[in-house]
């Protein structure tokens, strides 16, 4: 590398120019502007899912479990897309079910980011058995199929929300420890960490303040994916019926409930999973657009 | 060879490059990064490129290929090669001529080959691929230029895979790939700056007998003048992408016309003043007896030295000698099996873990490598103050002005880079950070591990005299680790010289360069290339009276 792109002089005082002082804002404005087609697509479907998720209430003129009507209403001027199995209004339950949906999934997701990434940082700066224990442990949590363990841990605990944000949390960080843990050590073998260490640092402080801000990029980026893996886990559990339970509106469980309209030509049953699709679609686009701005990739020929 | 000045008549015109310009992509915005230069090489003729780094070295040579790195593009000029525009020929076309008609040679060897692929099979690949040679011609080739390059069992070690080969020979057998199709032209790019001096040595003698016997044109790439001395028959010196001064060596060596190439030629003449001999009746640190051992590898045997206030140690070997792990059992990263560590009188734990916060303190460490040694995410304010904060306790306005102080004291204007990130700096401006780092526990000894050795020379001499000043300013006491004889000469002390483990020569700086010398330490100096275009012919010559050749051929 000799020719990396800088100039060193002896007195270096004047080599490189003040770097141009700018706020966060106004330098995500620039990034914003030249993103790609799809991450603006990604980013106004985020936004749009959050603003209904925030404003279910003032949108809808209907309670979220209101029965408002006959059952299964068709599409029309009072129920503009007609009512459920039990004569709840199709659009309000849609509206509610973003806030419940992606309120619980953004919750559980954080959880697991908390423990599988501090597990996983201290796993790489501590080695050793920390290192040995955490890893057989998440080992052995993968070795059972995610969904299966989640339905059996629910049937014990029981389908309250708090239970199932926590379980769901705690079988999904075993991915996040593991890539916490893998790009960590590349991290905490760089002599600022030993500095660090010979300094007579914490282990707290080398976890925060050395290796974290280090491992942002990939751990952001695997955020947006595992907010989609959980929400849909979330989903296809309330359509097993062991997830979000009712009256509380839901995608899975409004697709479950009048799954028999689909018989009938009616596409009703399939919007809240076009909602899921749509949201996974957009949230995917948006961390892709970020993992190729940080990983330093660039756009050739 | 390069003794010959008349190298310009030596064959026919083989490349000529004309107003080449190249631009490289730096944060979304195009930069000319060579801007005009002219090259123009003959037959068996050999061209040094040298210069900073940044100043185009690498690009230049590249595009006698016709090719651009990633996030480069060649945006004017000419390139012919024998009679071929490579600029208009197409890229199949340029495929067919690379590797064949011009090779490269990189400067990490370790880097270059397949890790996957014993050598023999990626010295095959190219001719078998390019249909100049079966399988079999090939292999019985390949053994005959391991031969030639004096790499040892040459009809086996082709058999092994890379990591089971030595750096030297490695980058021997990457030599040897690239002569596999007999090319036209060889561009070497720093092909010895990974080595240790003894190692370079056999490198540089086999390349200028290659060139030699097969008559081929070669660019070299180097930062190092006193190797392109030996190696070139015309030096062209870069900076910034534009051509300074070119002449022949001699005349070049003898006679350089402009103010900067004399600048380069005067970096390696700083001598820092001696302090003569220790006044402290007792030593700073002493290393009593240690042996130690990475799992069952012994790598340290039975080492003892003493360090002084205000005095610099340098402890000298090669790669794999152990002065690194001696380092590492000072600071308590590897406790040692057998021995101590003292400090004034005092014996210290022998894991840092169990050190106390004052004990810590007073050692303090600078890196080789100061892209790795600070946080890229920590702002230089953060960099220097965290030790004041750590060890000090000092903040607010007390914290902000001795930040201050640091940076002035290492000559950074401190109003223009307290709060810049260290991707905003260059090399030599982070070393000066790392030492600043060091600086805020105001210690009293500190270990500098190779911290020029990945620095051009005008910056390295820039990072010696500051380190100079410090210690007479501060008294500070230095362990220079190096594997470079003319940083030692500059500025040690006292010398330890280290070979598998066991120090075997120790005394004064005067001393060691002077005669008698323990063997391998006469190894050591006498690899140290000399500006003098001669002096690689005359070493040669009085090594193979002595029979000196073999031991190094075979190490």
């Amino acid at each position: 590398m000799s020719d990396s792109v800088e100039t060193t002089v002896a007195q270096t005082a004047d080599a490189l120019p003040p770097p141009p002082k700018q706020g966060a804002m106004a330098t995500a404005w620039r990034e914003l502007k030249k993103a790609p087609l799809s991450a603006k697509f990604g980013l106004l479907v985020i936004f749009g899912y959050v603003f209904i998720a925030l404003f279910a209430p003032v949108l809808t003129p209907y309670g979220e479990s209101e029965i408002v009507g006959p059952e299964f209403e068709p599409w029309g001027e009072q129920f503009i897309l007609g009512t459920d199995n039990l004569g709840r209004d199709m659009l309000t339950r849609l509206l509610y079910g973003a806030r419940n949906t992606i309120g619980i999934a953004f919750v559980t997701t954080c959880l697991a980011f908390l423990i599988g990434g501090v597990a996983g940082i201290l796993a790489a700066a501590l080695a050793g058995w920390v290192d040995q224990v955490f890893s057989r442990l998440v080992d052995v949590l993968m070795a059972i199929p995610a969904l299966i363990f989640a339905l059996l841990l629910l049937t014990i605990f029981g389908t309250s929300i708090p239970t199932l944000i926590v379980i769901i949390a705690v079988l999904d960080s075993t991915r996040v420890f593991r890539l916490a843990r893998a790009v960590s050590l590349n991290v905490v073998v760089m002599d600022f960490v030993e500095a660090a260490r010979l300094r007579g640092e914490g282990i707290g402080w080398i976890t925060i303040r050395e290796v974290l801000p280090n491992i942002m990029p990939p751990l952001v980026a695997e955020f947006g994916l595992r907010f989609c893996f959980v929400f849909l886990t979330i989903a296809a559990l309330s359509f097993l019926g062991l997830g979000i339970q009712p009256p509380t509106a839901d995608w899975g469980s409004m697709v479950r409930d009048n799954a028999t309209l689909i018989t009938y030509g009616d596409v009703t049953p399939l919007l809240p999973a076009g909602a899921i699709a749509l949201l996974t679609v957009g949230v995917n686009f948006v961390v892709d657009w970020f993992l190729h701005k940080t990983s330093g990739l660039r756009d050739e020929q | 060879m390069s003794n010959n000045s008349s190298g310009h008549s030596k064959g026919d015109l083989l490349l000529e490059m004309r107003d080449l310009r190249i631009e490289g992509q730096a944060e979304d915005e195009w930069h000319e990064i060579i801007k005009g230069i002219d090259i123009v090489l003959h037959r068996g003729e050999v061209l040094g490129l040298i210069g900073e780094s940044g100043a185009g070295k690498s690009t230049a040579g590249l595009a006698a290929m016709g090719f651009a790195r990633p996030g480069c593009r060649i945006t004017g000029g000419s390139i012919v090669f024998d009679g071929i525009d490579l600029m208009a020929a197409s890229e199949n076309e340029r495929r067919k001529l690379r590797g064949s008609r011009i090779a490269y040679v990189a400067q990490s060897a370790a880097a270059s080959f397949n890790p996957a692929h014993k050598l023999i099979d990626q010295f095959a690949e190219l001719p078998v691929n390019h249909g100049k040679s079966s399988r079999e011609e090939a292999e019985a080739d390949a053994k005959d230029l391991y031969k030639r390059l004096l790499l040892p069992d040459p009809d086996n070690i082709g058999y092994r895979y890379p990591h089971q080969v030595s750096g030297g020979q490695l980058q021997r057998a990457m030599t040897a790939m690239a002569l596999a199709c007999r090319p036209d032209l060889i561009i070497f790019d720093e092909p010895t700056t990974a080595l240790d001096v003894t190692t370079q040595i056999e490198v540089l003698v086999t390349i200028r007998d290659i060139v030699n016997q097969f008559n081929t044109a070669a660019i070299y790439i180097t930062h190092d003048l006193a190797v392109v001395a030996q190696m070139a028959d015309r030096i062209m010196v870069l900076r910034y992408g534009e051509l300074v001064e070119e002449a022949d060596t001699d005349t070049m060596m003898a006679d350089p016309k402009e103010d900067y190439t004399k600048t380069l030629w005067a970096v390696r003449t700083f001598k820092k003043q001696s302090t003569g001999t220790p006044t402290d009746s007792s030593p700073l640190i002493r290393v009593e007896n240690v042996t130690a051992a990475y799992g069952p590898v012994p790598v340290l045997h039975d080492i003892s030295f003493d360090i002084y206030s205000g005095q610099t140690v340098a402890v000298v070997g090669e790669s794999g000698s152990g002065k690194s792990t001696a380092a590492r059992v000072i600071t308590g990263l590897l406790p040692p099996k057998k021995g101590r560590v003292l400090v004034h009188g005092e014996p210290l734990p022998g894991d840092y873990r169990k050190r106390t916060k004052n004990q810590l303190r007073h050692a303090q460490m600078i890196y080789q490598m100061a892209d790795t040694a600070v946080n890229p995410r920590h702002r230089i304010r953060h960099i220097i103050g965290r030790p004041l904060s750590f060890y000090l306790g000092m903040k607010g306005k007390q914290l902000e002005d001795r930040i201050r102080e640091l940076l002035s004291l290492i000559e950074l204007e401190p109003d223009q880079f307290i709060d810049r990130l260290p991707s905003e700096l260059s090399g030599g401006q982070k070393q000066r950070i790392c030492i600043a780092r060091a600086l805020a526990a105001e210690p009293d000894f500190i270990i500098c591990d190779e911290v020029t050795s990945a620095l051009d020379q005008i910056v390295a001499e820039g990072i010696l005299k500051l380190l100079d000043r410090l210690q007479r300013e501060l008294n500070l006491a230095y362990m220079f680790i190096t594997h470079d004889l003319a940083t030692v000469r500059a500025i040690a002390d006292e010398v330890v010289v280290m070979l598998q483990g066991r120090i075997v020569e120790q005394g004064p700086c005067a001393e060691m360069f002077t005669p008698p010398h323990h063997e391998y330490t006469d190894l050591l100096l006498s690899s140290v290339p000399e500006m003098d275009p001669g002096w690689l012919d005359g070493l040669m010559e009085r090594r193979q009276k002595e029979g000196f050749m073999e031991s190094t051929s075979t190490s």
